[in-house]
C-alpha cells in the first residue's frame, strides 16, 4: 500500500486548564500573558493519529499547518518532536481576529495550495473557544466528507476509513471514503512524547522570520539542512479573497465578555435518613438527573 | 502534568557542574559527528541544551505516565504465562512510552542506534524515573548491560545487539544462582560448546534475575568444567528469540513489585561468548556491576526524592493541635534532615558519575587513538577515583534511602501504614536498595580499601584545599574537625594489626568518610549556589554527630572487644 498524504490541523492555545485570577483582563479580554501558549490538547490527539497512520503505513507523510502569530511556529516544533515531517505556519496580519468561519476559509485556502492529500485530521475544539465548528468548516468548503468525534482509527486504507465515533449515548462505526477529514476527541489515544532524537534534530527549525533573529552561530545550518527552515505563508502565498479574511471576514462580533465566577448559590444539607434520601432521589428523577 | 525534571531544580544544577565541559568535549570528540548525525551537537551549549530538552521528555513521561502507573503496577505485578513473563499493564504503557521517545540506549553510541549522552544525563534520567516508580527503573535501567557489550563485545556482537537495544529491546544479566548470591564465584550454570553446531549452549539454572525474560541476557557461566571458582567462568549474550530459557516462577517480593524477579531454567539454550573465556566474572561482571551499582545509588536518590516530598506534602496539610504538624520541632527536623540527607546523596551520585564519564569516555577513545600520557594519567586518576566512589554511593545513598522511606511512612504516622498514601509503597520499595548489586556489608568490602590506603584521605584533602566563600569556611572548620577524628580512629584501628579488627570496625570507618565526603560536596555545591547552604550546614551538622560517635566507639574498643560480640557463634 501507498503512503498517505495526511495533513493535522493544529492550533496554539493559552493554557485555559489553569485559570488563575488574573486570566482576564479588566476590558474583558484574554490575557494572554498569564497563560502559557500550549498546543491545543485535542489537537495533540489527531496528531497521533495521524503518526498511528504513519506507523502503520510505510512511506505515510504528515504535515501539521496551524494559523497564528509568529510565535505559533512552536507547534509546528512540536509536532516535528513527535514524529511530522513538515509544517506550515500560515502567519499574516490579515489573519488576525479571524473567527471560525473566516479561519477555516484561511486554512482551505492554504489546503488547496498544498500537494494532494488524502486525509486532514483535527482535534474536536480548541480549548479556548470550544466550538467545534473549523473542522467542520474546513470540510465544507473543501467539499469533503466529514467524520467527527473520532475515538479510534479502526481500519485504513488509501482507498477508505473505518472509524469508532464517540457520541453523547453511545459509539458509532462509520466507514467513508478518502479523502476524508475527521476530527477527533479527547477520549482517544493521548499523544506519543517528544522523541529524543527529533528533538535534537529539529530543535532549531525555525521559521525565515525566527531565523533572522536567530544565534548567529547556526545560521549555517540553515543553508545546509533546508529542513530546519519551517515553511511560512503570508496573506501573499495563497490565494484569497480579502472579504472572508480576519475581522472583516468575521460575521461573529463579540457584545459583551462577562467574567463569571461559578459558585454553589444554595446548598441543602441531606441526612443520611431513608427519608431525606427517598426525597433526593425523587427529586433527581424528577429533574431528570438521573434515569 | 507533572514533570519530574523541570519541578526538581537541584538536577538542573548537578547537569550543570563546571567538569561537564569536559566531559561533553571528550564524549563528543571534539563535536566531530555533527555533520553526520543530524541530532548530534555543534557545541558544548548545543550539547547541554539536548541534555536538557531530553530530561525534560523523561520527567515529563515520569509525572504523566510512569507515576500515575505505579499504583496499579504494584497491585497487578507480573505474570508468568507459558514459561514466559507477561508484565502488568502499566508496566507495558511505561516500556512503549520511552521506546516511543527514543529514551532507549541513551549513552550508547549513536552508530549503534544510541543518542551517545555521557553517564551523567543518564544516571539523571534514571533518577527521575526512579522517583516516578522504583519497580520500573529496574526494567528500563537494564538498557546498563549494553555499555558492557560495548566494552567488551566483538564489533560483529555490537553490531548485533547494540542497535536492538537502542530501538527498545529489554535486557537481563543472570548472575545469581540458588547457591551462588554474595558469592558468584560459585555459579554452576554450564557452558558446553557444541562444535556441530558452533554455539554454546547453557544448562541449568538461576534465580532472583531481575527481567529475567528480557530480550537480550547477559549470563555468567562456567565454560571450564571441573574448575571451581572465578577463573573458570566466562560471560554469554543470550538472545531470547533463540529460546531455550523458560521463567520457572516470578518471586513474590515485598516491593519493587512491577520488576519480575525471574527463576530461570537453561535446557540447551544457545548463546554466545562475550570477550575472552575464564574473563566473565574476574573483567566483566565487575565492570557490569559497578555500572549496576550506580544505577542503584540514582534508584536510592529517586526514592529518596519521592518520600521527601510525600513527607513535606503531608506535614504541610496534615492539621493537629490547630497547626500544621510541621510546625513541630520534632518534624520540621526530621523533614529538613531528610532534604539534607537527599541532597547529600544526590551530589554523591553525580560526583561519582562525573568520575565514571572521565574514565570511561578516554577508555573509549583510547580504543580509536593512543592516548597522550597525560590523558593516560588523566584516566587512571578518574578510573581509581570511580572505583573509590561507587560502593560509597552504592552503600551510603541506599542507606539514606531506608531511612528517608522509614522517616516518611512516620510523618504520615497511622495514615503511612495503610495502603492509602505513596509512601507505604516507597517504604516497601526502598528496601531492597541495601540488598541488591551487593548489600551494605559488601559495599563496605569494596570500600574499606580506600580507608585503609588513605584513597579517601587524598580525596577529602582534595576538596579541603578548594577555596570557598569566607560565609562557608565554618563548614569547613567543622569539616576538618571530622577530618581529624576520622584520621585518629583509622590509625587506632590500624595500630592493632589485626584484619578481623579492622572489619570489625569498616563500616563505621567507611561511614565517616562518606560524611565527610558528603559534606564537603554539599560545601561545594553551596559555593556554586547559596541555595544548598541550608542543606550543607544540617548535613554537616548531622555527619558531626555520626562522626563523632563512631570515633568514640572505635576509640574506645580494643580487639579483646571482639569476643564480647563473638560469643554466639558457638
Amino acid at each position: 500500500m501507498k503512503g498517505l498524504k495526511i495533513i493535522v490541523l493544529a492550533k496554539q492555545v493559552p493554557d485555559t486548564r489553569n485559570v488563575g485570577k488574573d486570566a482576564m483582563k479588566a476590558d474583558g479580554t484574554v490575557n494572554r500573558a498569564a497563560l502559557p501558549a500550549i498546543f491545543n490538547p485535542e489537537d495533540l490527539n489527531a496528531l497521533e493519529q495521524a503518526l498511528q497512520i504513519k506507523d502503520r503505513i510505510p512511506g505515510s507523510k504528515v504535515t501539521v499547518l496551524t494559523m497564528g502569530p509568529g510565535r505559533a511556529a512552536d507547534i509546528i516544533r512540536e509536532g516535528l518532536f513527535r514524529g511530522a515531517d513538515d509544517g506550515i505556519l500560515l502567519s499574516d496580519r490579515a489573519f488576525a481576529g479571524s473567527d471560525t468561519l473566516a479561519t477555516s476559509y484561511a486554512l482551505s485556502q492554504a489546503i488547496k495550495k498544498m500537494e494532494n492529500f488524502d486525509l486532514i485530521v483535527a482535534g474536536r475544539q480548541a480549548i479556548d473557544g470550544d466550538t467545534a465548528q473549523v473542522g467542520p468548516q474546513v470540510a465544507e468548503k473543501l467539499g469533503l466528507p466529514q467524520l467527527t468525534y473520532v475515538e479510534e482509527l479502526m481500519e485504513i486504507t488509501e482507498k477508505h476509513a473505518t472509524v469508532k465515533r464517540r457520541l453523547e449515548r453511545g459509539v458509532e462505526i462509520s466507514s467513508c471514503p478518502l479523502p476524508l477529514l475527521l476530527t477527533v476527541n479527547g477520549s482517544a489515544a493521548d499523544c506519543r512524547a517528544r522523541n529524543a532524537r527529533l528533538l535534537m534534530k529539529y530543535k532549531h527549525a525555525k521559521t525565515v522570520s525566527e531565523i533572522q533573529n536567530a544565534n548567529e552561530d547556526y545560521l549555517h545550518l540553515y543553508n545546509d539542512r533546508p529542513y530546519l527552515t519551517i515553511t511560512e505563508w503570508s496573506v501573499n502565498d495563497i490565494e484569497t479573497d480579502q472579504g472572508q479574511l480576519g475581522l472583516s471576514g468575521s460575521p461573529t462580533k463579540v457584545k459583551k465578555i462577562d467574567n463569571v465566577i461559578l459558585q454553589a448559590k444554595e446548598s441543602k444539607v441531606i441526612s443520611s435518613s431513608d427519608e431525606d434520601i427517598e426525597a433526593l432521589m425523587q427529586e433527581l428523577i424528577e429533574s431528570h438527573t438521573i434515569g | 502534568m507533572a514533570n519530574y525534571y523541570i519541578d526538581n531544580r537541584d538536577l538542573k544544577f548537578h547537569l550543570h557542574h563546571p567538569l561537564m565541559e569536559k566531559i561533553v568535549q571528550l564524549k563528543e570528540r571534539n563535536f566531530s559527528e555533527k555533520d553526520q548525525f543530524d541530532f548530534a551537537p555543534m557545541d558544548f551549549e548545543d550539547a547541554m541544551d539536548s541534555y536538557e530538552k531530553v530530561l525534560e521528555v523523561a520527567g515529563e513521561i515520569s509525572g504523566d505516565v510512569i507515576a500515575p502507573n505505579a499504583e496499579g503496577v504494584d497491585a497487578q505485578g507480573p505474570q508468568v504465562i507459558d514459561g514466559h513473563v507477561k508484565y502488568a499493564d502499566g508496566t507495558r504503557d511505561n516500556i512503549d512510552a520511552l521506546v516511543k521517545a527514543g529514551l532507549m540506549g541513551m549513552s550508547l553510541p549513536r552508530r549503534f542506534g544510541g543518542l551517545n549522552f555521557p553517564i551523567v544525563p543518564y544516571i539523571m534520567a534514571a533518577d527521575v524515573v526512579s522517583r516516578a516508580d522504583a519497580g520500573f527503573v529496574n526494567i528500563w535501567g537494564l538498557q546498563d548491560c549494553a555499555e558492557t557489550i560495548n566494552e567488551f563485545a566483538s564489533e560483529e556482537q555490537k553490531m548485533e545487539y547494540l542497535p536492538q537495544v537502542a530501538a527498545g529491546a529489554t535486557m537481563a544479566m543472570d548472575l545469581t544462582e540458588p547457591d551462588a548470591g554474595s558469592d558468584l564465584q560459585a555459579v554452576q550454570l554450564k557452558a558446553t560448546y557444541d562444535e556441530q553446531k558452533g554455539v554454546w549452549l547453557l544448562n541449568g539454572v538461576k534465580r532472583f534475575i531481575t527481567n529475567g525474560d528480557g530480550d537480550i541476557s547477559l549470563v555468567l557461566a562456567r565454560s571450564e568444567a571441573g574448575t571451581k571458582d572465578g577463573r573458570g567462568l566466562s560471560m554469554f549474550i543470550h538472545h531470547k528469540m533463540n529460546g531455550g530459557v523458560t521463567v520457572r516462577r516470578i518471586e513474590h517480593k515485598m516491593g519493587i513489585i512491577g520488576s519480575p524477579t525471574c527463576e530461570l531454567v537453561f535446557r540447551d539454550a544457545p548463546a554466545e561468548l562475550v570477550g575472552s573465556r575464564k574473563m566473565g566474572l574476574i573483567k566483566y561482571v565487575m565492570a557490569l556491576m559497578n555500572g549496576a551499582r550506580l544505577g542503584i545509588a540514582a534508584q536510592s536518590v529517586g526514592i529518596s526524592e519521592a518520600a521527601y516530598r510525600e513527607a513535606l506534602q503531608y506535614a504541610m496539610e496534615r492539621i493537629q493541635f490547630g497547626k500544621a504538624i510541621i510546625r513541630f520541632p520534632a518534624v520540621y527536623e526530621m523533614i529538613s534532615t531528610m532534604k539534607a540527607k537527599l541532597d547529600a546523596s544526590r551530589t554523591l551520585l553525580y560526583e561519582t558519575a562525573r568520575f565514571v564519564d572521565m574514565y570511561k569516555t578516554y577508555m573509549h577513545i583510547a580504543e580509536e587513538r593512543k592516548l597522550e600520557p597525560h590523558e593516560r594519567d588523566e584516566m587512571k586518576q578518574y578510573q581509581k577515583l570511580a572505583d573509590l566512589f561507587t560502593p560509597l554511593v552504592k552503600g551510603m545513598s541506599s542507606e539514606f534511602c531506608n531511612q528517608l522511606a522509614y522517616d516518611a511512612v512516620q510523618i504520615h504516622g497511622g495514615s503511612g501504614f495503610m495502603k492509602d498514601y505513596p509512601v507505604e509503597r516507597i517504604y516497601r520499595d526502598a528496601r531492597i536498595t541495601s540488598i541488591y548489586e551487593g548489600t551494605t556489608q559488601l559495599q563496605v568490602v569494596a570500600a574499606i580499601r580506600g580507608v585503609t590506603t588513605g584513597a579517601y584521605l587524598n580525596q577529602i584533602r582534595e576538596y579541603e584545599s578548594q577555596k570557598v566563600a569566607p560565609e562557608l569556611a565554618f563548614l569547613k572548620r567543622s569539616l576538618i574537625i571530622m577530618t581529624d577524628e576520622y584520621e585518629h580512629a583509622v590509625k587506632h584501628v590500624l595500630d592493632v594489626n589485626d584484619n578481623e579488627y579492622v572489619d570489625f570496625h569498616a563500616r563505621r570507618m567507611v561511614e565517616m568518610a562518606g560524611y565527610i565526603i558528603m559534606g564537603y560536596l554539599l560545601m561545594l555545591d553551596a559555593n556554586r549556589d547559596r541555595e544548598y547552604l541550608r542543606s550543607a550546614r544540617n548535613f554537616v551538622k548531622f555527619g558531626k554527630g555520626s562522626v563523632h560517635a563512631h570515633a568514640v566507639f572505635i576509640g574506645s574498643s580494643t580487639v579483646d572487644d571482639l569476643g564480647s560480640y563473638k560469643y554466639l557463634l558457638v
